[in-house]
């Protein structure tokens, strides 16, 4: 194990889960880790199971593994065969190779499916102090639990099939606190696309990011899950929450959560997952919620940010020459002039979704901005849930209605224009506000503008047509 | 795993930051259920413009990317491996990378190799000026050169030794199943199941 009983160093929480899943520390390897929880998705594992196939290997723990089809599938008519023959042949793939090593898949229509960083939670297996991998980067979202979770790629993803184990090198930890409430308006968004722009996107890299202070805990498990997911755009792999009773009344009496004695005994182990308090981070990093707004992007990466209220940046606004030529190259991609005021910017499409904000809270943030209101007549409104317990969760809340009745289409679940590898994409020099994560060049379709926002933005913005804060809606 | 000792080749500057794994290989590109093949994808929405510079003429056939801070940021995608290796890259000189990508190309046998800014952008500049210059990457003795250019790098011994055998980690791993299974005897019960029963 990691460390012996009479060792009474203070550890902090990523520390202490890391420790306790320790199977072996020899000096001068990496530490082999072992994974209690695996998620598969369509596009990261075919040759992953190649792999396997090829050199006679089973699948060591299919009892802590699981998958869903997610990236790929289309939003619309999904009782029909994907029309992308090369969509297709990749979920077929999963679905070949799961019935083939005896792994639990949740496919198109399944009332469990959806995105992979939306069933974990919801169906109770993600859980404070597990080990979660996933061949996708947003594996941090997991974190919110109190669990250490990351993105992992192909290759790894073999590794963790055949021996439920990974070999990695302990990243450093990093404690950002957020001091104080957030202010009326602010929202879990608001606040991680806050944070990385302060940090940058290579802020976190080789860190395991501890998210804490007042504004923190007061944040839902959805709004946790919002901010945990944004942590790999800072850099970080991992993003972690330490769980507290908003984590266990959310996982309180879902399908995989431990229940009776059990429940009891886990409790009782989930509460000593906190930092002790004098553990030392490498790095800390304080932000002062009272200073925070509604922030939204307007570059090609997720840390160039500014509060909605402000300004286009002028390249000049960066004091490192890369950041000069990195905006200078953004504003051309994005057909952006510096100095225009943020709440200028017209956009043709909104996108309401994704494992950043495609839940039940979501929605219906989004629902409350939508009664009585109709979206602009010229903006494409999508409103795509995160999996189907979130679709089935709005319609029965009745969201449904209020979305169609604006305007917006409401879709299946998956994770449709986040990435558009269906047909969900955005034409070439389109526009976009979307709740979702990347703001990559083309993320969302070739030569696709996109501009990150919260929820309540995205809302706004589709009534008016351009970038909008909820609270300026007449 | 291909072994990785040392390599030499001409190098092709690639002047930009944040180049993340969408930039690399484009989404539309991720759908072949093969490791092969993704050379097509690389850089793709770039490569349209025939000015990029893997479009010009003096930099065919180069084998190792000099980049800007912070490559491969962004999707876990291990393609942007393949499609490196595929298009035929052995290795990507870089001031920083995104954690993801650096595992994805160790596990690969694409080297990345991490320099400081200035040195990054010495060679770039050594490059421009004699793009047929060679470019040495040496893992044996952790160094590169090019011209008169000798730079070390850092890497760790256990990383180098796994590189420099070509030894597959998985393999690795096995040689201690022992100790996996010991400790999955002391996992508790209550931990969660995807199966029941
Ligand atoms: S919703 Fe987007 S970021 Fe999340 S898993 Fe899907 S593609 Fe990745």
């Amino acid at each position: 194990m990691g460390r012996t009983l009479d060792d009474h160093t203070p550890r902090t929480l990523a520390q202490k889960v890391w420790d306790d899943h320790v199977v072996r520390r020899t000096e001068g390897e990496p530490d082999l880790l072992y994974i209690d929880l695996h998620l598969i998705h369509e596009v990261t594992s075919p040759q992953a199971f190649d792999g396997l196939r090829l050199a006679g290997r089973p699948v060591r723990r299919t009892d802590l593994t699981i998958a869903t089809e997610d990236h790929n599938v289309p939003t619309v008519d999904i009782d029909q065969p994907i029309a992308d023959p090369v969509s297709r042949t990749q979920v077929d793939t999963l679905r070949r190779n799961c019935a083939e090593f005896g792994v639990r898949l949740h496919s198109m229509g399944d009332a469990s499916q959806g995105i992979v960083h939306v069933i974990g939670p919801q169906l109770g297996l993600t859980q404070p102090g597990v080990t979660v991998v996933c061949g996708d980067s947003h594996t941090s979202t997991h974190g919110a639990f109190g669990a250490l979770a990351f993105g992992i790629g192909t290759s790894e993803v073999e590794h963790v099939l055949a021996t439920q184990t990974l070999p990695l090198v302990r990243p450093k930890t990093m404690a950002i606190t957020v001091e104080g409430p957030l202010p009326l308006g602010v929202t879990a968004k608001d606040l991680v696309l806050a944070i990385i722009a302060r940090i940058g996107t290579g802020g976190g890299q080789g860190y395991i990011i501890e998210y804490r202070g007042e504004a923190v805990r007061q944040l839902s498990m959805e709004g946790r899950m919002t901010v945990c997911n944004m942590s790999i755009e800072a850099g970080a792999r991992a993003g972690m929450i330490a769980p507290d009773e908003t984590t266990f009344a959310y996982l309180k009496g879902r399908p995989s959560a431990p229940s009776d004695a059990d429940w009891d005994e886990a409790v009782a182990y989930w509460r000593t997952l906190q930092t002790d308090d004098d553990a030392v981070f490498d790095k800390e990093v304080v932000i002062d919620a009272a200073e925070l707004a509604p922030f939204v992007t307007w570059g090609t990466n997720p840390g160039q940010g500014v509060p909605l209220s402000a300004n286009v940046p002028f390249p000049t606004d960066f004091a490192e020459p890369s950041d000069r030529t990195a905006a200078e190259r953004a504003l051309v991609y994005m057909d952006l002039t510096a100095g225009t005021p943020m709440t200028d910017i017209a956009v043709d499409t909104v996108f309401i979704g994704s494992c950043t904000n495609g839940r039940i809270e979501d929605l219906r943030v989004v629902a409350d901005v939508w009664r009585d209101r109709k979206v602009a007549d010229n903006v494409r409104v999508l409103v795509v849930p995160g999996s189907v317990m979130v679709r089935l969760q709005a319609e029965a809340e009745g969201l449904d209605k209020i979305f169609t009745a604006a305007g917006a289409e409401w879709r299946q679940a998956g994770c449709s224009m986040c990435l558009g590898m269906n047909p969900d994409t955005l034409s070439p020099g389109e526009r976009s506000a979307s709740t979702s994560n990347r703001n990559f060049e083309g993320r969302q379709g070739p030569g696709g503008r996109t501009h990150l926002v919260s929820p309540g933005v995205a809302a706004a913005t589709a009534v008016t047509g351009k970038l909008t804060a909820p609270s300026t809606l007449s | 795993m291909d072994a990785f000792t040392t390599h030499t080749g001409r190098a092709v500057p690639l002047r930009r930051s944040n180049v993340d794994t969408d930039q690399i290989i484009p989404a539309s590109y991720l759908k072949r259920v093969t490791r092969s093949g993704f050379e097509d994808g690389l850089f793709a929405a770039w490569r349209s413009d025939p000015d990029f510079v893997l479009n010009q003429p003096q930099y065919a056939g180069v084998s190792i990317l000099l980049a800007g801070p912070d490559f491969g940021t962004g999707s876990s995608r291990e393609h942007a491996v393949w499609a490196l290796q595929n298009y035929g890259f052995r290795t990507v000189i870089s001031p920083r990378f995104a954690d993801i990508f650096r595992g994805n190309a160790l596990k690969g046998g694409l080297l990345p190799v991490q320099l400081d800014e200035a040195i990054v952008e010495a060679l770039m500049a050594a490059v421009e000026a004699d793009p047929s210059l060679e470019v040495t990457v040496d893992l044996d003795l952790k160094e590169v050169r090019a011209g008169d250019v000798v730079t070390p790098f850092e890497i760790d011994d256990y990383t180098r030794w796994r590189l420099m055998e070509g030894l597959d980690d998985i393999g690795l791993t096995l040689r201690h199943a022992d100790e996996v299974t010991e400790f999955e005897s002391r996992r508790p019960s209550w931990k969660p199941r995807t199966l029941v029963g």
